[in-house]
């Protein structure tokens, strides 16, 4: 019995100088809170605590306690047994609380003005791959204010913005493989853009597609694959209220699958802010309530987001995990062109966060103070990409749009009898009341 | 006297005909020595153990699926025999598991996903329509989701309110979907095998009280290859007098309730849908212009139903062929009472289908 409690003392202590407390500084990313020593408890646990699944369903890694106090030495021999792993006792009854005594710190790599903090750990980007997301970032600013504009102006009937979050649009894409597959929201068209979708093609159609729980099943087929890549899911910060959310979080952790939760919290859900989203520190710490690694990262500096991803992507892979990352941001432009959210939030606020907070301006001082890019540069991109624009306009315009028969195909993988039926119904009661139908519908 | 001969006029039985008939369905059912025997729950589990050995993106997901052996057994030896990469347990959260499927889908696996009962779907209704259905159509066909949605369906025996709701007439009414309703082990053999190779979402409707029946099963059915045709409906038993269309398990009930009418000289067919959706309109049709007289059967609600869309499509395609107005079967249009006598009571019974087939002969008392 004593040199059964003699050991647990050493053990709860070695794991002691391990753990993370929220009231720990963090040391470097890369640091003790990643390694967790896997497989501790499971030679002591292994015969008493088979409530479990074998193999990989094992939560062996897992089970340290995390503490959250200091004054536990007296009880840290004594330990029980429970489904699910050992826990210490402690004869204090002690509430944990609902807020931390600090928030969780925000992982940043440039000042305000764009100049890398002294100290600071990032991933190097080199000048070809700066560019291009300087370059990106003002194609989206760009093409987010014709295409707002166009809407308003009764072209097209739908758009979203991504006014303040060109950073998290980019800098991911751009820290991801082509292999690696995204799963957006409907706020990270940037993603598109940099994997090729032209304006042309933007112009040609609009699009949004939500499911932060697809990522998982993506991510699971990978895991099943092997391959060398990981499943990217975004979501909002009112996303996390869905349902959907714990459920992808969960099932991600147990199942163990290479997903990387990108949460932009950008302050407002359409009109709810952040206080009415949730009462918690914002969306990183509800990561280790599922058992996941998270990071909290200024959502407004590139460089940080390109180096939180790539690292993120990377444990993701290797250690086939989930990873959650929250960008902090700001929604800068209304939810859609069927919002005005000057009518719950001041203009100030807006005003401030479009200019002296902007993403982009930020990275270009950092990309200028490098050499890379110049002021000439900047007027010679923004009117190509707004000419560019303009143009997929003018020729979107004049396109035809689909025809009758498109109205019928794709509702399954072959056309079923019915659905041909319907569509000879249909052309023929067009053809006899040609009054009663648009024009502009090709037959 | 006067009931006997506006009996014979009225529907023109064939009394000798009936009797052959009579005799072919009770070899079929009692004489089986010959023919091989397979329940619902077996046709199924060899279904599945077929489809994931012929292709190993096939993988089953679902709360106690493996370690249990499946929640009604049908997954049962399929984790020992394919391992936990192929046959997964979950936690229970079905928007969780069926989320997954879909995405797993999206990424090209063929996911078959298991509710514990059809009621449970409604937590994952949302992935179900909007992730799965629609997906090819908002990508142009570029998304694909070959994904199967299968379980129990419809009311049980003393589940209570709610866990006995049938789901046929809500998902029947979902475009991108296709929703299938097997009876015999041939239609859960045949259609299943066919669910899980079609390129579309598929809603399985499978049914508790007949995994445990036993069905003749031809050495055809028993070939790893075979399948049935998707939106096919059968004549399980062919007449001229009146049309009786069902699903599931009220198909049994309805050739029950065919056995009885022919004592009393009304010739019925019997058609079993197999296919909610496409439904076989053409079929019922046909069969509705050669007897005149239809009568739909369905244990689901009857708003909105089943019963319901048939009775339209009928009036709309053969209007001129009825002789009298459809009569609808379905079950009462309360939530499932538990109280046994009570919950009797609120589903149809093979008298309430005979009773309907005679009004619509014009024999109602």
């Amino acid at each position: 019995m004593a040199m059964w409690l003699a050991k647990s003392r050493i053990i709860t202590n070695f794991l002691k100088t391990k753990i993370c407390t929220p009231n720990n500084s963090y040391k470097t990313l890369a640091g003790d809170c990643s390694r967790k020593p896997r497989g501790l408890w499971d030679n002591s646990s292994a015969a008493v605590l088979d409530f479990r699944r074998p193999e990989s369903a094992r939560a062996g890694g897992q089970v340290e306690a995390v503490a959250y106090s200091d004054d536990d030495d007296n009880d840290a021999n004594q330990a029980m047994e429970f489904p699910g792993g050992r826990v210490t006792f402690t004869h204090q009854m002690k509430f944990i609380s609902e807020s931390p005594e600090k928030r969780v710190p925000c992982y940043r790599v440039l000042d305000d003005d764009g100049y890398p903090i002294p100290g600071s750990s990032f991933e190097q980007v080199d000048k070809e791959t700066a560019v291009k997301m300087y370059r990106s970032m003002v194609t989206l600013q760009i093409m987010d204010t014709i295409f707002y504009e166009a809407q308003r102006q009764g072209r097209i009937s739908f758009y979203l913005t991504s006014m303040g979050e060109e950073a998290i649009n980019i800098a991911t894409a751009a820290a991801l493989t082509s292999d690696d597959v995204v799963l957006p929201q409907y706020r990270e068209p940037g993603i598109l853009l940099w994997r090729g979708f032209t304006l042309e093609q933007f112009t040609a159609q609009l699009f949004g597609t939500k499911d932060a729980a697809s990522g998982r099943g993506v991510a699971y087929s990978l895991k099943m694959d092997n391959k060398e890549a990981c499943a990217v899911a975004f979501m909002g910060d009112g996303c996390t209220s869905e349902g959907d959310f714990h459920a992808g979080m969960n099932f991600a952790a147990v199942l163990e699958a290479p997903v990387i939760f990108i949460c932009r919290n950008n302050g407002w859900a359409i009109s709810t802010p952040i206080s009415e989203q949730f009462r918690s520190d914002g969306v990183v710490v509800k990561g280790q309530a599922y058992g996941i690694r998270s990071i909290r990262v200024d959502g407004n500096d590139t460089l940080a987001v390109y180096s939180a991803i790539r690292t993120a992507r990377e444990m993701a892979i290797r250690e086939q995990k989930p990873i959650l990352v929250e960008a902090l941001t700001y929604r800068v432009g209304h939810h859609s062109t069927s919002d005005d959210s000057t009518k719950y939030r001041s203009s100030n606020e807006i005003e401030h966060w479009r200019t002296a907070r902007n993403p982009t301006t930020r990275f270009r001082k950092w990309v200028q103070t490098n050499g890379w890019w110049r002021d000439e540069d900047e007027t010679e991109l923004r009117e190509s990409i707004r000419k560019q624009v303009l143009n997929a306009i003018q020729v979107a315009d004049k396109t035809e749009k689909p025809s009758l028969e498109e109205l019928f195909t794709e509702v399954y993988d072959r056309v079923p009898a019915n659905l041909r039926e319907q569509e000879k119904s249909l052309r023929e009661t067009v053809k006899r009341h040609q009054q009663d139908f648009p024009t502009d519908v090709p037959v | 006297m006067w009931g006997i001969i506006r009996q014979r006029a009225a529907c023109k039985g064939n009394h000798a005909s009936n009797l052959e008939q009579g005799i072919r369905a009770i070899a079929l059912r009692t004489f089986s020595s010959s023919a091989k025997q397979m329940t619902v729950r077996d046709a199924l589990n060899s279904a599945l153990d077929e489809e994931m050995s012929a292709d190993p993106k096939v993988f089953i997901m679902g709360e106690e699926v493996g370690e249990y052996q499946g929640a009604y057994k049908i997954s049962k030896g399929l984790l020992d025999k394919y391992g936990p990469d192929r046959v997964v347990d979950t936690p229970i959260t079905e928007a969780g598991f069926a989320g997954i499927g879909v995405g797993a889908a999206y990424y090209g696996l063929r996911p078959v996903i298991e509710f514990m009962t059809f009621n449970f779907s409604m937590q994952a209704i949302d992935h179900i329509i909007n992730s799965a259905a629609k997906s090819n159509y908002m990508s142009a066909g570029q998304i694909s989701v070959p994904i199967v949605f299968r379980g129990p369906n419809g009311a049980a025996a003393g589940v209570g309110a709610q866990h006995s709701q049938c789901y046929a007439a809500w998902y029947g009414a979902i475009p991108g979907l296709k929703v299938l309703a097997p009876y015999s082990s041939e239609d859960a053999r045949g259609l299943l095998k066919a669910a899980i190779r079609d390129p579309d979402p598929v809603v399985f409707l499978e049914n508790e009280l007949l995994y445990g029946e036993s069905f003749p099963i031809s050495d055809e059915v028993l070939d790893s290859s075979f399948s049935l045709p998707i939106g096919k409906a059968k004549i399980e038993r062919e007449g001229k007098d009146v049309t009786i269309t069902a699903f599931s398990k009220m198909v049994g009930y309805a050739l029950q309730a065919a056995d009885i009418l022919a004592k009393e000289g009304i010739n019925a067919e019997v058609i079993n849908l197999r296919t909610i959706r496409p439904l076989d309109r053409s079929t019922i049709n046909s069969s509705v212009r050669k007897t005149n007289r239809l009568v739909t059967v369905e244990e689901g609600f009857p708003q909105h139903g089943v019963g319901a869309e048939i009775c339209a499509t009928v009036v709309e395609d053969s209007f001129e062929y009825l002789d009298a107005p459809v009569e609808r079967i379905a079950g009462a249009d309360v939530p499932m009472p538990y109280a046994a006598n009570l919950e009797r009571m609120a589903v149809p019974q093979v008298e309430d289908i005979v009773r309907a087939a005679k009004r619509a002969c014009y024999r109602s008392h």
